[in-house]
């Protein structure tokens, strides 16, 4: 294939100034920040459907919503938060907005798909959110499991389904576009084995998005025709069978979680080694566990659907595989916390929050294996547990990855530091009001309090209020955030190129970059984790683009 | 007097791994236990609890240990020192998560087994209903009818119709028709699950069991009560507007008071077989 960084996105076609980020823009540093705010916009609608589920849930009764309100409104929360923040965030706004730079390019390999991509997403967002103004919501969760997906008011399930066909459209074309840009475009000299971990994760999490979503898509179109056209693929009373869209939809939706967690991982084991001055421990054994995640993450679905009837030996073999995901994931861990160990560690916001996420995630994981003892998850199975199962997972160590990722780049995107205050107090307010809001939720689990319910036992009242201030700190938590981010645009401390001493190629430019990411030639970063004294030499020889290294204010380091 | 490095470790280990035990053994999270294998099932959360709180605490502890023993003070500069891997190190924690993952889910196999979960489908427990089944298939639930060892105590069967937004039962034998499930104490049971609608879930947490009951695929799920007492039935699948308040009850009732229960209520007049007939 010829690839040819072609030099249209330099002329003044393209709008400049903030306008671009309005506009069509083909830059892939551009797309990823338009990712990050379109997301974030979006995580704020999705917070504040969670909250009114959490205000239902004050009480025992259902008081607040009218009853199919407050499914349309946990419809749309996880819809939104899975496929319209997560997602897109995790993935198209870091991996936008770091890959090129990682490979060495000046842009993504396809940059006009890249910005179609994007410009899928909010199309597709507003489209799912004016379902609730049109007819009415979704009502059938985010699974959509027929025959309830099939009853519900068809014109919203309909939308629902049209939204996340083109969320996932936009999905499969961002994830050709890495696995094109990892493997293609590398810088000429730069191996695989040389890149920063966070290409080897997306490169991961895009193979399992281009193997699954396309699975995804086709069911959704076969459960529109049953809505639709009166088929009968997953409509007993037609002849169907309900079962096989479990199958179908867990198919793409367990690798989802880990489209959803692997990015975060890389972004994790960017962020270590910088802040802790020490290299990536175990470098090749991460690799080689991503790979393994990623295969294990295909065959494993059917731990969603243990009490569906599946048969025992099924059973049984879902519940190995599953258990065994914690094997390459428990390596990680390791890696992780060997990188820290010894090391020289800057406690500053990114790094609160990468701890957090390790302490969180770990804590999921640990649910996650037991979830997957058959046993143990026929007695949980859809309920609280679950819930605060996936949490944990999902806000816990993703969103929490995201914070800890937009405190340690916000310097190279602006040219300003965040205020490190501000940071620690988010992180604070996050992390009490995260554990307060989802930890008693395994006890109501546990105790009998299934998931998706307006009215509950009034014994788990006291519990559920519990959770709702945790959510309520947690929504307090994002003022200081915003505060920052914007405060800081404009009078944010001057970061300099390079305020960590970073050695990942993106630091080794000016920050902001300039459109073609470097001025002249892209550094060859052999050694991206480079850090570290080998006893009684000169710290940070610049090993690496040494006629870019540009020393950073070491002292606005806290 | 200094203690070598190796030997706080090993304490250190150890003291985490009897705090995890403790833990386990004795924080108590579940609801009472009511049903055959309710006790089994305690038992592998409790296990599952111990592993967990070893593991949790060791990371967390190694997290906060590194980050106040290696913090960077006020005023240094430089690196830490440049190690990039530890290949037996790396096998090492390979190795122990795959030996735990392997004996966990031995174990839970274990259990599973003697929850009667790896009974074959159309075990005994079908059979006793005199084959009517054996054309319309049934899917698996869990069956741990199949642990009971006196054969005498054949299940009672009960046919339970899930719909929006209700459970029924019905007593074939007796032809009692209720929305209520009473059960007697010490008895197989098995519930023949069907729905009408859509997909729900039938729930009883005190009996650590769930089942979907889903339209097209009869589904099976037998228990033995063990405990008197009135326990919530949950629907546990998201099913419509209501199914928050999709709930029942099941009444555990000692074997004459069920009898009692049978005979008031059944319209076959004298007969009272609450002892389905053997196959
Ligand atoms: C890697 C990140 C992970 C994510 C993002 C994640 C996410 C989720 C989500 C969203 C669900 C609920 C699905 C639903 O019912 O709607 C779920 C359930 C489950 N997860 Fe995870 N999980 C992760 C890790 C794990 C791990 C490490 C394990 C086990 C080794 C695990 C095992 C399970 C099991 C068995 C269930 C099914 C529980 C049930 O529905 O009864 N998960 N997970
Ligand atoms: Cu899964
Ligand atoms: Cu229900």
């Amino acid at each position: 294939m010829t690839i040819s960084l072609t030099p249209e996105q330099s002329t003044p076609l393209q709008p400049q100034g903030w306008l671009r980020y309005l506009s069509f823009s083909t830059d892939h540093k551009v797309i990823g920040l338009q990712y990050l705010v379109c997301g974030f916009i979006f995580y704020l609608i999705g917070g504040a459907l969670a909250g009114a589920i959490r205000t239902e849930l004050l009480t025992p009764i259902s008081d607040f919503l009218p009853r199919e309100t407050y499914n349309e409104v946990l419809t749309l929360h996880g819809t939104v938060m899975i496929f319209l923040w997560i997602v897109p965030v995790v993935n198209g706004a870091f991996g936008n907005y770091l890959i090129p730079f990682y490979v060495g390019a000046r842009d993504m390999a396809f940059p006009r798909l890249n910005a179609v991509a994007f410009w899928l997403i909010p199309p597709a967002g507003l489209l799912l959110i004016s379902s609730y103004f049109i007819a009415s919501a979704p009502q059938s969760g985010w699974t959509a499991y027929p025959p309830l997906s099939i009853t519900t008011p068809a014109t919203g399930q309909i939308i629902w389904i049209l939204s996340v066909l083109l969320l996932g459209g936009s999905s499969i074309f961002g994830g050709i576009n890495f696995i094109a840009t990892i493997l293609k475009l590398r810088r000429p000299g730069l191996k695989l084995m040389q890149l920063p971990m966070y290409c080897w994760a997306m490169l991961g999490t895009s193979i399992l998005v281009v193997l699954s979503t396309p699975v995804l898509a086709g069911t959704l179109v076969l459960l529109s025709f049953d809505i639709i056209a009166h088929t009968g693929f997953f409509n007993p009373s037609l002849g169907g069978n309900a079962v096989v869209y479990q199958h179908l939809f867990w198919f793409y939706s367990h690798p989802a979680v880990y489209i959803m967690v692997l990015p975060a991982f890389g972004l994790v084991s960017e962020i270590l080694p910088i802040h802790c001055r020490k290299p990536l421990f175990g470098y090749t054994t991460m690799v080689y566990s991503i790979m393994g995640i990623v295969f294990l993450g295909l065959i494993v679905w059917a731990h969603h659907m243990f009490t569906s009837g599946t048969p025992p030996w099924m059973r049984l073999f879902f519940t190995i595989a599953t258990s065994f995901i914690a094997v390459p994931t428990g390596i990680k861990f390791f890696n992780w916390l060997a990188t820290m160990w010894g090391g020289r560690i800057a406690l500053n916001s990114a790094m609160l929050f990468s701890c957090g996420f390790i302490i969180n995630f770990v804590f999921g994981g640990i649910t996650g294996v037991a979830l997957a003892q058959v046993p143990f998850d026929i007695h949980v199975h859809d309920t609280y547990f679950v819930v605060a199962h996936f949490h944990y997972i999902v806000y816990g160590g993703t969103v929490f990855v995201i914070f800890a990722s937009i405190y340690h780049w916000y310097p190279k995107v602006t040219g300003r530091l965040l205020n490190e205050d501000l940071g620690r107090l988010h992180f604070l307010l996050t992390f009490v009001g995260f554990n307060l809001c989802f930890a008693p939720q395994h006890w109501l689990g546990l105790n009998g309090m299934p998931r998706r319910v307006a009215e509950y036992d009034p014994q788990f009242e006291l519990i559920n209020q519990l959770s709702s201030v945790g959510a309520l700190l947690m929504a307090i938590s994002t003022l200081p955030f915003l505060l920052n981010v914007v405060l800081s645009a404009f009078n944010g401390a001057p970061a300099g190129d390079n305020p960590w001493d970073a050695l990942t190629p993106e630091w080794l430019t000016s920050s902001p970059p300039p459109v073609e990411n470097w001025k002249g030639e892209a550094p060859l970063v052999t050694e991206p984790y480079g850090y570290g004294t080998p006893a009684g030499e000169l710290p940070l020889a610049a090993t690496s683009g040494p006629e870019l290294w540009k020393l950073g204010n070491s002292d606005q380091r806290s | 007097m200094r203690i070598p490095a190796a030997i706080l470790t090993l304490i250190t280990g150890m003291a985490l791994v009897l705090l995890g035990l403790w833990i386990g053994q004795n924080i108590n999270l579940l609801p009472v236990d009511a049903s055959a294998n309710a006790p089994v099932y305690d038992e592998l959360f409790k296990v599952l609890f111990s592993i967990g709180t070893i593991l949790f605490v060791g990371i967390v502890g190694l997290i906060v240990y590194s980050l106040v023993k290696f913090r960077r003070k006020p005023g240094e500069s430089g690196d830490g020192e440049a190690v990039e891997g530890n290949l037996p190190l790396e096998i090492l924690w390979t190795a122990i998560p795959a030996v735990v993952v392997l004996f966990v889910g031995i174990y839970s196999y274990d259990i599973y087994d003697r929850m009667g979960g790896m009974a074959p489908l159309n075990d005994h427990s079908m059979h006793a209903m005199g084959g009517e089944m054996e054309e319309s298939r049934t899917w698996g639930g869990i069956s741990p009818v199949s642990l009971e060892s006196d054969a005498a105590a054949a299940p009672l069967p009960i046919d339970v119709t899930a719909m929006q937004f209700a459970f029924i039962f019905h007593y074939p034998d007796a032809e009692i028709t209720s929305g209520e499930l009473h059960v007697p104490m010490g008895q197989p049971v098995a519930l023949h699950m069907k729905a009408n609608d859509v997909i729900h879930a039938f729930w009883v947490p005190e009996f650590r069991l769930k089942q979907d009951v889903i339209p097209g695929q009869p589904t099976l799920l037998s228990f033995t009560a063990t405990r008197p007492g009135r326990y919530p039935i949950v629907c546990a699948e998201l099913c419509g507007p209501y199914h928050g308040g999709m709930r029942s009850t099941v009444i555990v009732d000692e074997p004459e008071t069920f009898e009692a229960w049978v005979n008031q209520n059944s319209p076959i007049a004298n007969a009272a077989p609450q002892t389905p007939v053997q196959s």
